[in-house]
């Protein structure tokens, strides 16, 4: 039982951390937020870097304005590179892990060495797997040219970082559209999973938001609020238009990094799954692989999840990787994270720096906030 | 007992970390430059550095360099430190709108005019030069050299080889181009993104000559016109010359002239740092290792652009600055950089005063700039300010992207009418 006098000194004592993170987190994000509602460098008559700058509220027009004109076509492009970016990156980085852990599992000589090496690029910074991958990946040298040199065949045609090819092509108009059918389709499964437990309430309310969702897309309301955009024939020349290929370096380096801290989290848990679970499987009669694929792989959901946590936010915050390896002024490979520089301390734009800076946060938090919400509820 | 050793420890560190603070704060005696002159340009500037020093002995200077070519990332770092109250006791900035658009309207910089009565500078700087410094009545910088954007270079023992000459205009470069494709050298190689625009402003000033260009800013020209739209169509054609869907992106600008000089490109349209470079690090001779020529079509026009240094209004050591700023001003200051840097010094007066130590690039560039017209440099922050020049990059890459003349063309009138850089606008 803790006394009072005892609380009160552990109040006190985690009082000037709190103090800390409220000024240097939650006021200073505050900050951005209202300055995001200014036009703090948008309004010729006032000098973004005067002493005394007069900053007068605007409202949401700096979130429209990155999202519909015609020369913030970086923004939606950056918007564009990291979805790709970021799916590719949790699954190369999950599945890398995955087999490294696998691997690692089967009892091998010198397990100890292998894991220190394959843990050892989470060491680096991102800036130095940067270099050394845009070194490895130029287009005239590093790994291009290595067939030649080995084996005598042609070497690779591929501009890696440099790239402008375009895979997996789509329509920047039709995002909404392609929303609203994944959107549809994730609900619909939860209805048939909720109606299979037997839930029907939950599923009756699912079965409501998919014909609400059905009918706005099928009035056309995405075009109305789907913003429409500026000068619409250059746009269509110029707005995302699917996967680019520049990022595949990118993704190569970061997976190379990241892969190191997935494996070690599989590791942990697969030695955390009791023995006896395995034995009383072979007893059973299950093979090895049944036993990796129906006992061990389902034990490490809250892993996976917790890693797919850990990366999603790295990959929406991403900067200094694509700064080292593409520098800021590649549009294929441009983020976020880099137009919030670039914005910001080139063109002394800060209110939209800081628009593009609250977006990031708004995607961050939609995956963390939930992910912490709901280990606080597993722990009370 | 314990307890009290305790304290007297914690006692001890909490002086010592007075002492520290208290002794930071004793900053009389030192003088702080912020350039990006590291790398090849770092000599020129320490030649300066050990002159002031030799004339202030007991200053104590720091030499705060942010590297990265055209000072695309000293800027940013600048404007923390200016944004936070912590000015460097003075930066180089480019002289024209970079100064003016983005610290002098923001009244961060001390009208030097007292300091150019003084040295007997505006008979000493020429007018033109006088003119884009002046904002309002007061000057603000003092430049210290003069670079020269369009210069085309070349290997002329190369060249002699392939049977090439350096074409006198564009449509005469697009001509040549296919003769040397096909010796398997690339016409033209361009390096990252800022060369890219680097290239554009010499065709821009090639196609539109010297009234048109200085039209764009102030708003004689129409950024969305015909004459604009000719303009990208050349630089479009002018690309498909070049190296730009190769390894463009990852080549910085001295590996760009490195391919010039091993022979695997023609020519390279880069300012005349290139001859400081050529001439200091590789030991070339002008005219002999390497080639020079006006940019093709702006021969007898002079696109200029100037490293200067100012005073911001609350420089921590005001004295040393002032200094600082007289020696770079001065006529052996100048002679001391500008031979090292590859530039021609700002004052009239200097090269005829120690001709032997310009070679014969720097010698033809400074009578070149006594007698050519004078236009003033878009990407290197003399024409246009630095709103403009971000929003340009994306006027470039809709460029490259699209490939179309009259998107670019609108994009560039809207940027025009957005940072408010093509006067009158």
């Amino acid at each position: 039982m803790r006394s009072r006098k005892d609380r009160v000194i552990a109040f006190l004592m985690v009082l000037p951390s709190l103090v800390a993170i409220y000024i240097f987190v939650y006021g200073f994000i505050g900050q951005a937020i209202q300055t995001s509602t200014s036009d703090w460098g948008s309004n010729p008559a006032q000098p973004p870097l005067a002493v005394n700058v007069v900053k007068s509220y605007v409202g949401l027009q700096n979130y429209e304005n990155i999202m519909t004109d015609m020369l913030e076509f970086s923004f939606r492009n950056s918007l564009a590179n990291t979805f790709f970016f970021t799916i590719f990156f949790v699954v190369g980085c999950l599945v890398v892990g995955l087999v490294l852990a696998l691997l690692l599992d089967q009892n091998v000589v010198g397990e100890g060495i292998f894991r220190t090496i394959f843990l050892f690029p989470m060491a680096l910074s991102f800036v130095v797997t940067g270099t050394i991958w845009r070194w490895m990946l130029q287009p005239n040298g590093g790994i291009n040219i290595l067939p030649q040199q080995l084996f005598g065949l042609d070497p690779i045609d591929f501009g890696w970082v440099n790239s402008r090819d375009v895979l997996f092509p789509f329509e920047w108009g039709q995002v909404p559209t392609y929303l609203t059918y994944f959107g549809i389709a994730i609900i619909a499964i939860m209805v048939v999973n909720f109606a299979m437990k037997g839930r029907w309430r939950a599923s009756q309310y699912g079965v409501i938001a998919i014909v609400i969702m059905g009918l706005v897309l099928m009035a056309g309301l995405w075009d109305k609020i789907w913003l429409p955009l500026d000068e619409a024939a250059t746009e269509a020349i110029i707005a995302p238009k699917g996967f680019n290929a520049a990022l595949i370096g990118i993704i190569i380096a970061a997976v190379w990094q990241m892969s190191g801290y997935t494996m070690a989290m599989f590791i942990a848990g697969i030695r955390g799954i009791p023995e006896e679970l395995r034995e009383a499987a072979r007893v059973d009669g299950c093979s090895e692989i049944g036993i990796y694929w129906r006992i061990v792989l389902p034990q490490l959901n809250p892993i996976i999840l917790s890693a797919m946590i850990i990366l999603g936010h790295i990959s929406l915050k991403i900067f200094d990787l694509v700064f080292a390896m593409a520098g800021p002024d590649n549009a294929q490979t441009v983020v976020p994270g880099l137009l919030v520089y670039i914005e910001g301390f080139r063109e002394n734009s800060f209110a939209r720096a800081s628009a593009i800076a609250v977006i990031m946060l708004f995607f961050v938090s939609v995956i963390i906030v939930p992910y912490l919400w709901s280990q606080l509820r597993e722990e009370v | 007992m314990k307890s009290r050793l305790s304290l007297l420890l914690v006692l001890g560190l909490l002086a010592t970390l007075v002492g520290g603070v208290i002794s930071a704060q004793d900053t009389s005696g030192e003088l702080e430059i912020f350039s990006w002159w590291a790398g090849d340009e770092g000599p020129a500037l320490e030649a300066l550095l050990e002159l002031y020093a030799t004339e202030n002995p007991d200053v104590e200077v720091i030499n705060a360099t942010v590297t990265g070519g055209s000072g695309v990332n000293a800027r940013a770092v600048l404007k923390t430190r200016m944004l936070g109250g912590d000015p460097p006791d003075s930066f180089q900035v480019h002289a024209g709108e970079e100064l003016t658009g983005t610290w002098v309207v923001a009244d961060r910089m001390e009208d030097l005019t007292f300091l150019y009565e003084e040295q007997g500078w505006f008979e000493a700087f020429p007018q033109d030069l006088i003119d884009l410094l002046t904002y309002e009545g007061g000057i603000y910088s003092v430049p210290v050299n003069i670079h020269r954007s369009n210069v085309m270079w070349s290997n002329p023992a190369k060249l002699e080889e392939w049977g090439f000459e350096a074409p006198a205009t564009w449509d005469d470069f697009l001509a040549l181009c296919p003769t040397i494709q096909e010796a398997g050298v690339v016409p033209l190689v361009v390096g990252e993104a800022w060369t890219q625009n680097h290239l554009f402003e010499s065709v821009a000033l090639g196609v539109l000559g010297a009234d048109g260009w200085n039209g764009i800013w102030s708003g004689e020209t129409d950024p969305a016109g015909p004459e604009m739209v000719a303009v990208f169509e050349t630089f479009g054609k002018v690309l498909e010359c070049s190296n730009i869907s190769d390894d463009a992106s990852g080549l910085s600008w001295q590996q760009a002239i490195d391919k010039v000089i091993a022979g695997e490109a023609a020519f390279n349209i880069m300012g005349d740092w290139a001859a400081g470079y050529m001439t200091t690090t590789l030991g070339l001779e002008p005219g002999v290792g390497y080639g020079y020529n006006a940019a093709p079509g702006t021969d007898g026009i002079f696109m200029w652009l100037s490293d200067s240094f100012g005073l911001p209004a609350d420089a921590p050591n005001r004295d040393n600055t002032i200094a600082w700023l007289t020696t770079l001003g001065s006529l052996e200051g100048q002679n001391t950089f500008n031979p090292l840097k590859g530039s021609i010094p700002a004052r009239v007066d200097a090269v005829s005063a120690a001709p032997d130590l310009y070679n014969a690039y720097l010698q033809s560039a400074s009578a070149d700039w006594a007698e050519n017209t004078l236009v003033g440099s878009l990407v290197h922050g003399a024409a246009a300010n630095e709103r403009f020049m971000g929003d340009f990059n994306q006027v470039m890459e809709i460029f490259l992207a699209s490939g179309s003349a009259e998107a670019t063309a609108n994009a560039m009138s809207v940027v025009c009418i957005q940072s408010g850089a093509c006067g009158g606008m």
